[in-house]
């Protein structure tokens, strides 16, 4: 694009004046909050608001938080054993609902393996919370891991769904015209052909669960607290330098799950 | 017979966990929204409809009924909120979506993982970033004294204003991703053909485009609206204290106030404003689908 034909009105029927400016609008609208925080992750003053200088001292302040570290480390268990459990539920479902000769009730199926998306958080959240008491769990890990299992299904589901749809039966069929049998056209052509919409499922899911808070919060109640609630705990207390730097920490993790999951799905299509 | 049942056990797992650690969970709700409350936490297993009149009647000092508007209050809070998020995000996401599908392919596949990128960037840090930005002495408040348009003012946090910015920031790439995917199918060629015809842009835009985008921009106001009605984030954050809606009251009952029975009748509440709006949404488009 040159400048001048910024200038130039443009008269092709498809062309909208100010669809433009709103464009522009909200991406800054989008990134302006996100530069804040890492800007003012380098302020050496512990006044957040007070620029004084460059620094990098809460970084390193960040890094030896017990507190951090601790909900870091339970953040990632759950997240590792819902994205596990998650994603292996959602590829047989997702198998057999899209290969699968004669289902019966695939319809229903669908919206049962997709209902944490209907549902408000807030209501799986008490909901969930009510059974654990009834059942005396205790455990705040293995509440935890069950929960994020539970509504991370959908977001696994969906992606390797796509996948499978996105490509037709021609080459299993083939497998098995030379004589293959189900299980060796599974594990050598459906599986490989697959793995990207898998791989993105589990990523989103594991994102998903490290992300969680309404869940997280109102389910671990003491014992483990995972890192959005930790952080969340951070936020009551009021804006700090230190909180600036471990956000831009969470916010350059995200990108480095994010990008790769991303060019992989869009390659696979 | 042997499909049959590898159809059987595929399914069987997400079955389990589902009715496991979803629906009976929802049922104990409903179970428990009939029950009344123990004042020492938790709920007693007796019959009683009131955790469902205290949403709108409270006792006064002589053990009458009276009205109690203090939790309908919240309730429509709730759904104005709600709705007014869901309407600028809508007024803010078509422009933005079709601004996108008008770029080359680079472009778009760029602008595209923009939208979605801070998806991946957790809930609580983006939230925290407005906490940031509007908090006294903050980013805004700083630039705009700077700049001379403010003089002194009380804080720009903790009221509505700031809460619906935090949820319309959070919950917009929910509308901007399905109306994008609805602009994307249309065919440009029908913009051109009114054009043609002296339709004016408005005119193209109000006859042509927006009504065959309707099934993305209905997908994307459910999208935003369902999940506003529950959000619990924002208003604790950006609402502070005096601000609650829906989401928050629920949780406190299951908290603080440790009145399951009345969280329950909430939750059901709660669960039902979602299912009458997702019945109508669905009526809507099913008489869109037999008309045309």
């Amino acid at each position: 694009m040159n400048i001048s034909a910024l200038f130039k009105p443009n008269r092709e029927a498809t062309h909208y004046p100010g669809f433009g400016a709103v464009g522009i609008l909200f991406f800054s609208f989008l990134y302006f909050p996100i530069l804040v925080i890492i800007t003012y992750s380098f302020n050496s003053n512990r006044i957040v608001s007070v620029w004084q200088g460059f620094s990098w001292k809460w970084y390193a302040s960040a890094l030896q938080n017990e507190g951090l570290l601790n909900a870091l480390q339970v953040s990632f268990t759950v997240a590792l054993f819902a994205t596990l459990i998650a994603t292996a539920i959602a590829t047989a479902a997702a198998l057999v609902l899209s290969r699968g000769k004669n289902v019966k009730h695939a319809k229903l199926s669908q919206a049962v393996v997709n209902l944490p998306l209907m549902l408000p958080e807030i209501v799986f959240a008490v909901a969930i919370l009510i059974l654990f008491s009834q059942l005396g769990i205790q455990n705040g890990m293995l509440k935890l891991i069950l929960a994020h299992s539970a509504f991370c299904i959908p977001f696994a589901f969906l992606p390797i769904r796509a996948r499978l749809q996105g490509m037709d039966n021609n080459l299993e069929q083939a497998a098995q015209d030379l004589y293959a049998t189900p299980l060796v056209t599974f594990r050598r052509i459906t599986l490989p052909l697959i793995a990207p919409g898998i791989f993105a499922g589990a990523m989103l899911s594991f994102v998903i669960s490290m992300d969680d808070f309404i869940t997280s919060n109102i389910v671990s109640g003491g014992g483990a607290t995972t890192l959005p609630v930790y952080i969340f705990s951070l936020v009551k207390q009021g804006v700090s330098p230190e909180l600036n730097a471990i956000s831009t920490l969470i916010m350059v993790a995200s990108l480095l799950i994010a990008t790769p999951c991303w060019l992989i799905a869009k390659r696979s299509r | 017979m042997k499909k049959l049942s590898l159809n059987f056990w595929g399914l069987l797992p997400a079955y389990l966990v589902m009715s496991l650690l979803m629906v009976l969970p929802l049922l104990i709700i409903f179970y428990v929204s009939f029950m009344s409350s123990d004042p020492y936490g938790g709920y007693k297993a007796v019959f009683s409809l009131d955790s469902y009149t205290q949403i709108l009647y409270s006792y006064d000092w002589d053990e009458n009924l009276v009205l109690n508007l203090q939790y309908l209050k919240i309730i429509a809070r709730t759904l104005l909120l709600s709705a007014a998020t869901a309407i600028i995000c809508l007024l803010i996401s078509f422009p933005v979506a079709y601004y996108i599908s008008r770029q080359s392919h680079t472009m778009k596949t760029l602008l595209l993982y923009l939208v979605t990128l801070p998806f991946w960037v957790s809930m609580v840090v983006r939230v925290y970033a407005w906490v940031l930005i509007l908090s006294n002495d903050g980013v805004l408040e700083n630039g705009l004294r700077f700049f001379g348009l403010i003089g002194d003012i009380d804080s720009l946090l903790y009221n509505n204003g700031a809460m619906m910015v935090g949820m319309v920031y959070t919950y917009i790439p929910l509308m901007i991703l399905p109306i994008y995917a609805s602009i994307e199918k249309l065919d440009s060629r029908l913009i051109e053909a009114a054009s043609d015809l002296y339709s004016s842009r408005m005119n193209t835009l109000r006859r042509i485009i927006l009504p065959l985008c309707k099934p993305g921009i209905v997908a994307g106001f459910v999208l935003v609206f369902v999940p506003s009605l529950g959000t619990v984030l924002e208003p604790m954050l950006l609402g502070g204290g005096k601000t609650m809606m829906l989401g928050n009251l629920i949780q406190n009952q299951f908290g603080v106030a440790r009145n399951w029975s009345f969280g329950a009748s909430l939750t059901v509440l709660l669960l039902c404003i979602v299912l009458i709006f997702l019945m109508f949404q669905a009526r809507r488009t099913n008489l869109n689908k037999e008309f045309s």
